[in-house]
């Protein structure tokens, strides 16, 4: 059987995109091999890690748990698009401060994640620790990562 | 890994869809939230040929009526959490919600997913269970409604035929009698439940009546300690401990006896919130 295609047209960072994908590929895939855009990371691919973790008309998904021909007529967010709106400035500077990130491999997902919770009310430590429990990072033992987090709620007026 | 290749179809309609599994029997998926379609498919656990995709056949929505809270099967977890519905008048859902994978995982899955996958270590059909609730079905033959003690019937394996699409779930709503309580033991929190317990009772003054608990991931299946039940009915937590007639088998998370001795601490605890 000769692999199904299928037109997509989307909004990706704001910008309109039009492309022909495999039913099989997978959102992230299409994102890092089709369109260049590399700062989504591919880990576990069955929704365990959160490495791929981008934003689907506004709410944070695995990227690897959705497929591409299903994003026709979405809102693809990913981290550069997030980054270069400056909507995480303060939230990077933190992790950078606070040596919250080693090899940097979560640190997208680490970042889109935390900014759900962010914007979402109040918050506490134990908050932080529960939305961020299906991000795994491999190098910081997650408190640098909680108390960048913590610092940027507060300074957000969120804690 | 990657999935193998498949047919791609986006249904318009229910009746869509239901046409669109008759095209290829036993060997189409339907695809909903995907938070567990698409691990399988990723790790070639399964390979179907045609995926419908019935995102867009509506069957998303929270109501009450006639007496119980219905929840369309694509409503998203993230709604049902966030619903004063579900919260007023499904509180053991509500209760169970945030145990449910990661808040990226809850943004796309479905409650019907959860109830049609019929993952055995899974939230929502002990839920169900202990709230002797029912699912409503749509097939080629018209609707039926299946009540969750006959819907479950061995390791994701449901009274789903292979052209029926499960259309919602319904639930008595709560009352003030009415008690729930739940918990899971899990290694990190959104993971599947090592053991876990969905419960309701009725309220007589200091007693219980009509004691439902619901344990999953100790079995094929969510799995009713009846012995327990009515050991709890009659007043003794010590003696429901000791009466839990369930036998989970070793997997690779824990040994069947560590998961029974499990099961028993859930019980103190959730008999606590029972009580209260």
């Amino acid at each position: 059987m000769s692999a199904p295609t299928y037109a997509i047209a989307l909004t990706v960072n704001g910008e309109a995109v039009e492309a022909t994908v495999e039913a099989r590929k997978n959102l992230v895939d299409f994102l890092r091999e089709d369109l260049g855009l590399t700062g989504s990371h591919v880990g576990c691919e069955h929704g365990v890690c959160g490495a791929c973790t981008v934003r689907v008309d506004g709410a944070v998904v695995r990227g690897c748990l959705m497929l591409a021909a299903q994003c026709d007529g979405a809102r693809v967010e990913t981290i550069e698009g997030v980054s270069d709106a400056g909507e995480v400035a303060d939230l990077q500077a933190a992790f950078e401060k606070r040596n919250a990130l080693q090899c940097g491999y979560c640190t997208p997902g680490m970042l889109l994640t935390a900014q759900e919770l962010l914007k979402n009310g109040r918050i506490d430590r134990a908050a932080i620790r529960e939305h961020l429990s299906g991000n795994y990072c491999r190098c910081t033992g997650y408190q640098a990562i909680v108390d960048a987090v913590e610092s940027v709620a507060r300074a957000r007026g969120r804690l | 890994m990657k999935p193998a290749a498949f047919v791609y179809a986006r249904a318009r309609s229910l009746d869509e869809a239901i046409a669109l599994l008759r095209e290829a029997p036993g060997e189409a998926r339907l695809l909903a939230g995907g938070q567990s379609l698409m691990p399988a498919l990723n790790m070639r656990l399964d390979a179907p040929k045609l995926v419908i995709d019935i995102n867009g056949i509506g069957l998303d929505g929270i109501s009450r009526k006639n007496g119980q809270v219905e929840i369309g099967a694509l409503t998203r977890h993230a709604t049902a959490e966030r619903s004063a519905i579900v919260a007023d008048m499904a509180p053991l859902i509500a209760k169970a919600m945030p145990h449910i994978g990661h808040p990226a995982i809850r943004n796309r899955g479905t409650v019907g997913g959860s109830i049609a996958n019929a993952d055995p270590a899974a939230e929502l059909p002990a839920c169900l269970l202990a709230l002797d609730g029912e699912v409503e079905i749509a097939g080629p033959a018209g609707r039926r409604a299946v009540k969750a003690g006959d819907f479950f019937k061995g390791l994701y394996e449901t009274a789903l035929g292979d052209e029926d699409v499960l259309t919602a779930i319904r639930v008595p709503a709560a009352s003030a009698d009415r008690r729930y309580g739940f918990g899971e033991l899990c290694r990190r929190h959104g993971d599947y439940a090592l053991v876990g317990l969905a419960a309701s009772a009725r309220a007589d003054g200091q007693r219980l009546q009509d004691v439902r608990l619901a344990f999953f991931g100790v079995g094929a299946t969510p799995v009713r300690a009846r012995k327990a039940e009515a050991a709890l009915a009659a007043g003794s937590v010590d003696d429901a401990v000791a009466a839990l007639d369930l036998a989970p088998g070793d997997d690779v998370h824990a040994s069947g006896a560590y998961k029974k001795h499990a099961a028993g601490v859930l019980l103190r605890r959730v008999a606590t919130e029972l009580a209260a």
